[in-house]
């Protein structure tokens, strides 16, 4: 049984992205992502103003034996970042999908998303990868 | 056959055992044209003693003159128990702490040499050291790259009047990375950082302005006014500091409002001799804000299964090993061992044995000075206060002077006229807490009859070098 | 904790000063207002709590420390000894040349040992550690490339097997670094090596024998296609106790190689460091030697500086690296001479595979089971993780109770729970044998009482420690009142 939102859209590198409606999208990693990574004891944000693009690495996450880029999926700029996850990364840990969000991004087009996989495809990706 | 155990039997059971006739036969994936011959070019082995006489020989050749160079590198009392310690055969021939738990010792220690260093520069956080003070600096200068987010730009601001050499190997080391190294002048009358050049730069964007403590001429920087001017221009503030300095003077975490962000140096002085220049240490300590810029070793305190106290590398994210090209360094093995010496040194010396070793060497400078400047023609370069090392100018050539002082067993100091050939035959003097007062009588004697050889009879010959 | 014994005004009275004198000239504003607050202990409270500390450890000199990559054979005592002759330790490293001479004809003729034993054109000592020779060396391939106006070579190739400090050291002197898959027999995947190559290579890092233990037989086709694309060959020197004698980086193809003379040439891991990382290079990357070498000219040795080396990519440390270290090694190569050094690689290489032999033998898998070890080899653990939940971690960490320094754990990363273990040529049989006796022991735990070993250690002076709250909860230094 897949505990994979479907209210959002998944990049092959383990981001979510949730359409906000304004414009803008909430980012964050997945359960699974967090889960291969193991207890995380740093979160690396970018800082609200930066403009990111589709694919690049814009904050990282580390564990205590590996230390992960995390890409943005879509292109614009950075809005706000959950600054709660500095001094608690282990929210990501405990609810990666929800408080475990980490930043925001006011796109320019809001159809970028349109080409990333949804809940059963990303469920299908995870398969294949184990 | 030194070093290697196996018997003939040993030999013979263990190729049996692997299936094959003869050692050889064990590289025989090796392409038989790559093989190489004899190695006729290196000398034949030979036993302990010989070796022994061999390199005795070569310690005396090069005598035991009397000392009066600095110049990054400081002679001082190094306690008999730092090297009985450190030379232990559980820190001598351990390595990096990658197995926790049987490494506890090596571990703890530098969970302790990071405490004296944060107590020694008032810095929050330390690293566990890094290969000497000139890499050290080169180090300082990425990490505030990648650490100022206020700075756009990949330029630092480095005084003239830090260690030479230093400059050279933060080039070296920083060039490839399209950072800008920008050199502000000296006042020729105090021997301090130029405030009117350097306030040319007020407004632009630099990621860090390096202030040197002492400075290479052993003067005295206006710490406060400059890490505040760094602040107030966006810049980081490095801080190059002899650690000996800092047991006297204000600590680099106390400099100005904010306190330097990253203070690092050479920590030789701290119980490794001078030795040829190496093996030393580069200490680095920064803001808590700055830690995971830091390259290198990284030791924290936890607990174990049973809540026991224990000790552990941490912050390994950021190193090589596991962040492989986005690696704030490629550092590795580095100075564990000196690190050791330098931890028990701090220990035995303890804040007030420190005190006293900076405040005699600073003693013997200024006795050094005064005896070579009551020599007609000897005069001292700048005026601004300095700390345990000084700039004398010569009324003669100063290589040839220090040529000749050295053919009488006396090294005199450091030569500046290649590095500052516009201060004239200007010479780098520092007399440690090792040398005493007959020791500077050596040397004014020396000095004055070589002053006095050269002065009145020149040389009709030309020098050849 | 060394401070829990201070107090204040104790102090080792004999080490300082007996008087403390007025800092005169120096204005009170710019002194320090207290004391640094470093511990206040008598010497022997200071002699035993480190000598407490350092029987925490495990040494070469007191266990078996077969951790793969790092070389850890015995530390002959007279290389201490003797680089720690008065005159060799009271050496201002800027004495002139006049006092010198010396040194200098030990430095100058380490550098013409260890060009022999590499078949390099020539030697520059200056670097302090492996990671410092791979800048130098890398830097050196760029210098070369700018020179010659070839400036559009942007990448420096690593396999993925790799030290990390390879892709780091090509990142540092402003390279891209990309990387090249392993084959499943251990080698460089050809193919993938070919479609890599292009104008923008401006070299490749290669260990040989590579970090997974084998020997790459193709390595002069791989010299010959990497510098068909104009690319140069670095050799990282981790491995060269393998080959000592036998076969030569330069005679491979390699342009530029550095040394770990504190794996090869037994100076002390100390901890960790000091280290010595000199670098070999071939004769057209000779210009750009970093700085200082030595140089004799019949009578006197000299050192090499800027003035004589313009092209160099300049120098690396304030004096002339861990010179200590390359006395140590000097007198090592000295004690060994030429005879001594095929022994290094035969019996390193012998120790390896009779011990991967009888492991093999105990049941364990290795990860190459065609290929002949070098002076180490990698078990993997995958069947024993899979099957008793029991993995390489555990395994590692119940070595420790045994009295064995654990194996290199997870390097290389492609093998999946694997151990990488060099034995070196200074273990004797008896000692392989019995760590043979203890996996076999361990291996019986792990399917009888799995939780023995999953717990394990359980005689070390701390159990298995909480690294997520140690990087969490940072605390990196003592503070009054902890």
């Amino acid at each position: 049984m897949s505990n994979t939102p479907t209210d959002r859209r998944y990049a092959k590198s383990h981001e979510w992205l949730k359409d906000e409606g304004d414009g803008s999208f909430t980012i964050g990693i997945t359960d699974h992502a967090q889960g291969l990574l193991g207890d995380l004891v740093f979160v690396d944000l970018p800082e609200v103003g930066t403009a990111v693009e589709a694919g690049n690495d814009c904050a990282v996450v580390e564990s205590v034996k590996a230390a992960s880029d995390v890409y943005s999926p879509v292109t614009g700029e950075v809005i706000a970042v959950n600054e709660a996850l500095d001094g608690a990364p282990e929210t990501i840990n405990d609810d990666a999908f929800g408080n475990g969000w980490m930043f925001k991004v006011k796109v320019a087009d809001a159809g970028e998303s349109d080409s990333l996989l949804d809940a059963a495809g990303y469920d299908a990706l995870i398969a294949e990868e184990e | 056959m030194p070093f290697i155990p196996h018997t003939e039997k040993d030999i013979r059971e263990m190729l049996a055992t692997i299936g094959v006739d003869h050692i050889d036969a064990l590289f025989d994936e090796i392409p038989s044209e790559l093989r190489c011959g004899e190695l006729d070019a290196i000398p034949p082995g030979m036993p302990e003693m010989e070796v022994s006489r061999l390199m005795q020989t070569r310690a005396r050749a090069d005598g035991q003159p009397l000392c009066f160079i600095g110049a990054g590198a400081y002679d001082h009392h190094i306690p008999a128990a730092v090297w009985e310690l450190t030379t232990r055969g559980e820190f001598y021939t351990a390595y990096t702490p990658y197995q926790a738990e049987a490494s506890q010792g090596t571990l703890q220690l530098l969970y302790e040499y990071q405490s004296m260093m944060t107590a020694l520069t008032g810095m929050a956080v330390s690293n566990a050291s890094l290969y000497d003070g000139a890499s050290a600096l080169a180090e300082a200068v990425l990490m505030a790259v990648r650490g100022n987010r206020k700075s756009k730009s990949k330029r630092i601001l480095l005084p003239r009047n830090l260690h030479p050499t230093y400059r050279r190997v933060v080039h070296t080391i920083v060039c490839n990375q399209q950072i800008e190294l920008v050199e502000v002048g000296y006042d020729s009358v105090t021997g301090s950082i130029d405030r009117a050049e350097l306030e040319r730069y007020s407004g632009e964007d630099f990621a860090a302005l390096v202030i040197p403590q002492p400075n290479f001429f052993g003067v005295l920087e206006a710490v406060d006014e400059l890490t505040d001017w760094a602040h107030d221009n966006g810049m980081l503030a490095i801080a190059v500091v002899n650690p000996m300095a800092m047991a006297i003077l204000r600590p680099a975490g106390e400099w100005g409002d904010l306190g330097a962000d990253i203070c690092c140096g050479e920590g030789q002085p701290l119980g490794s001799p001078v030795a040829s220049g190496g093996p030393y240490f580069g200490f680095l300590c920064s803001t808590g804000k700055l830690v995971r810029q830091m390259p290198g070793r990284i030791i924290g305190k936890t607990v174990d299964l049973d809540g026991k106290t224990g000790y552990a590398l941490t912050l390994q994210a950021r190193e090589q090993h596991i962040r492989r090209s986005k690696a704030t360094s490629n550092i590795c093995t580095n100075q564990g061992l000196m690190v050791t010496a330098a931890t028990i040194h701090m220990t035995l010396m303890g804040g007030e044995g420190l005190q006293r070793v900076a405040a005699a060497s600073h003693a013997n400078t200024g006795k050094l000075t005064q005896a070579l400047t009551s020599l007609p023609g000897v005069e001292t370069a700048f005026k601004g206060a300095v700390f345990h090392e000084r700039v004398l100018r010569l009324p003669i050539e100063v290589t040839k002077a220090l040529r000749a002082l050295a053919a009488h067993n006396v090294l005199g100091g450091f030569d500046l006229s290649d590095d500052y050939p516009e201060l004239g035959d200007a010479v780098l003097v520092c007399a440690t807490e090792l040398r005493n007062n007959d020791d500077i009588e050596n040397y004014r004697g020396k000095l004055e009859r070589v002053i006095q050889s050269q002065v009145q009879t020149p040389c009709q010959l030309k020098p050849d070098w | 904790m060394i401070y829990e014994h201070s107090r204040v005004g104790r102090r080792a009275m004999a080490q300082a000063p007996s008087e403390k004198v007025d800092m005169a000239g120096i204005p009170d504003a710019m002194l320090r207002t207290s004391q640094p607050p470093l511990p206040e202990v008598s010497e022997m409270q200071a002699v035993r709590h480190f000598t407490r500390l350092s029987q925490k450890n495990f040494s070469i000199d007191t266990q078996f420390y077969p951790l793969g990559s790092c070389t850890m054979k015995y530390n002959p005592r007279v290389c201490n000894t003797l680089a720690s002759l008065p005159g060799m330790l009271s050496r201002h490293p800027l004495a002139p040349d006049t006092h010198s001479q010396g040194f200098m004809a030990c430095l100058y003729e380490l550098q013409d040992i260890l060009k022999t034993a590499t078949g390099m054109h020539a030697v520059s000592l200056t670097p302090a550690a492996g990671a410092q020779g791979e800048f130098a060396g890398v830097g050196m391939i760029r210098a070369y490339h700018d020179d010659r106006g070839d400036k559009e070579r942007s990448e420096i190739l690593v396999p993925d097997a790799a030290h990390g400090t390879n892709p780091a050291s090509a990142v540092m002197c402003g390279y891209k670094a990309r990387e090249i898959p392993t084959g499943s027999d251990g080698d460089i995947d050809i193919e993938a090596l070919k479609s890599a190559l292009g104008p923008q290579t401006a070299g490749i890092m290669l260990t040989n024998p590579s970090t997974v233990g084998v020997f790459e037989q193709r390595i002069k086709g791989i010299a010959e296609l990497v510098h068909a694309a104009g690319g140069l060959l670095y050799y990282d020197g981790a491995n060269l106790n393998a080959i000592l004698g036998k076969v030569r980086p330069g005679d491979m193809g390699f342009d530029v190689i550095h040394m770990n003379l504190h794996k090869t040439f037994s100076t002390p891991h100390g901890g960790g460091g000091p280290g010595a990382g000199p670098v070999g290079v071939s004769k057209r990357l000779e210009p750009y030697l970093p700085i200082p070498m030595v140089d004799f000219d019949g009578n006197d040795y000299r050192w090499l500086t800027e003035r004589d080396r313009p092209d160099s990519i300049g120098r690396l440390s304030a004096f002339a690296g861990n010179a200590g270290v390359l006395i140590r090694a000097y007198i090592y190569a000295r004690l060994l001479g030429r005879e001594g050094m095929h022994r290094v690689s035969e019996y390193s290489t012998l120790n390896a595979n009779y011990l991967l032999k009888r492991l093999m033998e105990t049941g364990f898998d290795a990860a190459y089971p065609e290929r002949r070890a070098s002076h180490e080899f990698i078990l993997t653990l995958k069947k024993q993780a899979k099957e008793l939940g029991v993995n390489t971690m555990d395994f590692a960490k119940r070595l420790l109770d045994y009295g064995v320094h654990a194996p290199t754990t997870y390097f290389p990363l492609l093998v999946p729970e694997c151990l990488l273990v060099e034995p070196t040529e200074t273990e004797a049989k008896e000692d392989l044998d019995r760590f043979v006796e203890i996996m076999r022991t361990i291996k019986q735990e792990a399917e009888s009482q799995p939780d023995m070993v999953k717990q394990a250690p359980h005689t070390m002076p701390v159990r298995r420690l909480d690294d997520v709250r140690a990087a969490r909860e940072l605390d990196l230094a003592w503070k009054p009142g902890d």
